[in-house]
């Protein structure tokens, strides 16, 4: 077992252990600061694989955004989430039925998998020979040819997402002065500016004195 | 014992278990859900590279790619709707969450 065995076994053990930590977790801060764990773990999974791009997705979108955005709702929300976890034994026999079977399945089904070799094995877009081309540019060759359009799909979900989450959480708040554009647009010097003689010794204002 | 691809299918699959798990554990509360959802998707992130490594191919890093889009977008407006909700109900229970119910 190399170096790169050991810390496959290593990111793998710590990656199940805290996404175990994270449904179980009775506290959900404990349980996002886990869950950051293991993607943390995941992006060295992925560096162990190759897909060093990936792996700093990972860490930059996940960790940096993602996760961010579920511990300020969590802190926003004040929700009693001990109340929350009523009933945790009582769903705890089906879960973990359905989860061991679905585990067996999966395992019994992927643990012997084997790749077809030779002229079975197809290859849509292979990793290039040369060794001096670098995860990120070989990615990068075949997102914005080959998968152009999904790119841009991506991009388009994401536009999507981000117009729904605004208008979602937008609120029209009382007591609250909002910038009416409108109406600025439609001031006239008529309707702003009123042109006054003031006389020497007098006041603009009609009922107090100079000003002091 | 080399690590071959089996075994980062394994480990992929006991991910999806845990995070299917989850959802059976916690079938209260949402944010913990949305989380497990999360643990899913990443599993069938580490399949796709896992497949991607061994194959030679770069196709499901790509795909990979598009998963992590996809699961951040699905983050983003599933807080939103729970922030939402918690604004007019004063609650995130599930059992709560049934004002479109027939």
């Amino acid at each position: 077992m190399g170096l790169a065995g050991f810390f496959f076994y290593v990111f793998a053990a710590i990656m199940v252990a805290s996404a175990f930590m994270v449904i179980s977790a009775r506290n959900p801060v404990h349980a996002v600061l886990f869950l950051i764990l293991a993607f943390f773990n995941a992006a060295g999974l992925f560096v162990l694989l190759g897909a060093e791009f990936l792996a700093m997705m990972l860490v930059v979108v996940y960790v940096g955004a993602v996760m961010v955005l579920f511990l300020f709702v969590i802190m926003m929300l004040d929700v009693d989430f001990a109340e929350l976890r009523a009933g945790f034994a009582q769903y705890l026999p089906v879960g973990v039925t359905i989860g061991g079977i679905l585990a067996l399945e999966l395992i019994l089904v992927l643990g012997s998998w084997a790749l077809a070799s030779g002229d079975a094995l197809r290859v849509a877009s292979p990793v290039p020979g040369d060794s001096d081309l670098t995860n990120t540019e070989a990615l990068g060759r075949v997102l914005y040819t080959q998968y152009v359009y999904f790119f841009e799909g991506a991009g388009l979900i994401l536009l999507v997402a981000m117009v729904g989450a605004i208008t979602l959480t937008q609120r029209e708040r009382e007591g609250v002065r909002h910038q009416n554009i409108a109406d600025q647009v439609a001031r006239t010097p008529q309707t702003s500016i009123e042109i006054k003689q003031v006389g020497s010794g007098q006041s603009v204002f009609p009922s107090s004195g100079p000003a002091e | 014992m080399d690590v071959g691809l089996s075994h980062y299918l394994t480990v992929a699959a006991i991910l999806f278990t845990l995070g299917v798990f989850g959802i059976f554990l916690n079938r209260k509360n949402v944010i913990v859900i949305l989380m497990s959802v999360e643990l899913m998707l990443l599993a069938v992130n580490i399949n796709l590279v896992a497949f991607s490594s061994f194959l030679g191919d770069l196709t499901g890093q790509v795909f990979a790619l598009l998963v992590l889009t996809v699961a951040a977008g699905e983050a983003a407006i599933g807080l939103a709707i729970v922030v939402v909700y918690f604004r007019n109900r004063g609650s995130i229970a599930v059992d709560d969450i049934n004002a479109m119910k027939g």
